[in-house]
């Protein structure tokens, strides 16, 4: 409550979702969120559809070579201040993948993470969960 | 009587310029989400939230994108803002000072009103993104489209006073003979300003410019901070004004307290259009703004001139 601007900024986080190469699953699984039965505009999260107006990115998938510029290029187009956030297991390590010669994460190599909610996919609860803490360190 | 100086500055800026409007304009958009919720079974955001949107907003860091006209980008949303403050103290002088308003004065009120999209259009067009380009085209074939039906609407009013364009001669005339909705003519005049409302404001099922899901907010999607919050500010003071501007000329007024009663209902009703329709392809807009609502038009001004 002492800075104006955390204050807007928790109580109207405006969410963008980036699909960096992600199965799909974490996807369906924020769609689910924004859904009305677990209705997260109580708390002023609102879908948007540019990162221009965007305050939390969600990311998904694995990082890897071919997505690591385009989230890079997301990241720096979204005015500051804003939080990042991994959805699923895939962000927090490599997950399956950590073999693979293509995938060069986790995220907070190249990002500033504000919070990782494991899981593939992790529940609506978790992530409603993930935000909260993120929001709640500011 | 006129106003001078202080006046006119505290007409602009406060009451009922600026200060009321955008107030009023932002508690109605919190009932749009309210209602929309409500529509869901959801509950829907407290009542601060549009406030909390608009300080967040405007303390946010604003991004000009690379290759934009800067100029052109940061000024175009207050062209529209600046419309919409004028506007309202136009349109609250001439209901509660009938005889104080000038000739033509409904005119400059057409023109008023066309002045945010036409802004819209400008900004998009300035921030060098293909996607708002796109926007821009659909908004401008949707201006084209509902701007017809709206001016024959407009028309029957005029007929019915016996070529009045003076706002204050149409309120008079409504104190004194009814409003001029109890009738036929009267009737589908309004139904079709309130569609044409509904267009105005980029509303489902009018709401193609701003596409979410396949151009990604078309005509804003390179704003961010300041200039977005500007935008929003002005729609959210013109679905108060519109809806003003719908009752005072045909449903008799804003001087009595069911004005406010009258505004609920046509913002309610505007809100239960947007959450029940989707969306319009443009030229399927176009075709409906033309050749169903321009033909009603056409129809009403018949009907106005037998007087019925």
């Amino acid at each position: 409550m002492k800075d104006p601007r955390i204050w807007g900024l928790k109580k109207s986080p405006w969410v963008y979702h980036v699909a960096a190469a992600s199965c799909n699953n974490c996807d369906i699984e924020i769609l689910e969120l924004l859904t009305p039965r677990y209705d997260v505009e109580r708390f002023g999260i609102v879908l948007v559809g540019s990162p221009r107006h965007a305050d939390v990115l969600l990311v998904t998938g694995v990082i890897n070579r071919k997505s690591l510029p385009r989230v890079l290029e997301v990241f720096e187009q979204t005015p500051k201040p804003c939080l990042v956030i991994g959805i699923g297991s895939c962000t927090c390590n490599n997950h399956i993948f950590r073999n693979s010669y293509n995938a060069v994460g986790p995220y907070d190599k190249y990002l500033p993470m504000h919070a990782y909610v494991p899981g593939c996919p992790p529940k609506p609860e978790a992530m409603i969960l993930g935000v909260v803490k993120a929001l709640g360190k500011l | 009587m006129s106003l001078t100086g202080w006046e006119l500055a505290f007409a602009f800026v406060i009451f009922p310029g600026f200060a009321f409007t955008a107030t009023v304009g932002l508690v109605l958009t919190w009932v749009d989400r309210f209602v929309s919720a409500r529509v869901q079974w959801r509950k829907g955001p407290p009542l601060y939230q549009p406030f909390a949107d608009m300080l967040k907003l405007l303390l946010k860091q604003t991004v000009v994108p690379a290759g934009a006209s800067k100029v052109t980008f940061l000024l175009a949303p207050m062209l529209g803002f600046a419309a919409m403050c004028v506007t309202s103290v136009l349109l609250f002088y001439v209901n509660f000072f009938p005889q104080g308003s000038f000739v033509g004065d409904l005119i400059v009120l057409v023109y008023l009103f066309a002045l945010p999209p036409i802004a819209i259009i400008i900004g998009a067009s300035a921030s060098r993104n293909p996607l708002s380009a796109v926007g821009a085209s659909r908004e401008m074939t949707l201006y084209l489209g509902y701007e017809l039906p709206f001016l024959l609407a407009l028309v029957v009013p005029v007929i019915r006073t016996g070529g009045a364009i003076r706002l204050g001669d149409l309120v008079l005339a409504q104190q004194a003979g009814g409003p001029f909705l109890y009738s036929v003519s009267g009737v589908i005049a309004a139904v079709i300003v309130l569609i044409c409302i509904q267009a105005k404001l980029g509303y489902p099922p009018f709401d193609m410019a701003e596409a979410e899901q396949e151009i990604m907010s078309g005509v804003l999607i390179e704003y961010s901070g300041v200039p977005l919050a500007m935008f929003r500010l002005t729609k959210a003071m013109m679905f108060f004004l519109m809806p003003c501007f719908l009752v005072t000329v045909f449903w008799g007024g804003l001087a009595s307290w069911w004005a406010i009663l009258k505004l609920l209902a046509i913002a309610v009703l505007i809100i239960l259009i947007k959450n029940t329709n989707p969306r319009f392809k443009i030229e399927h807009a176009l075709r409906f703004f033309w050749f169903i609502l321009g033909a009603l038009g056409i129809a009403a001004v018949i009907l106005a001139f037998m007087k019925l």
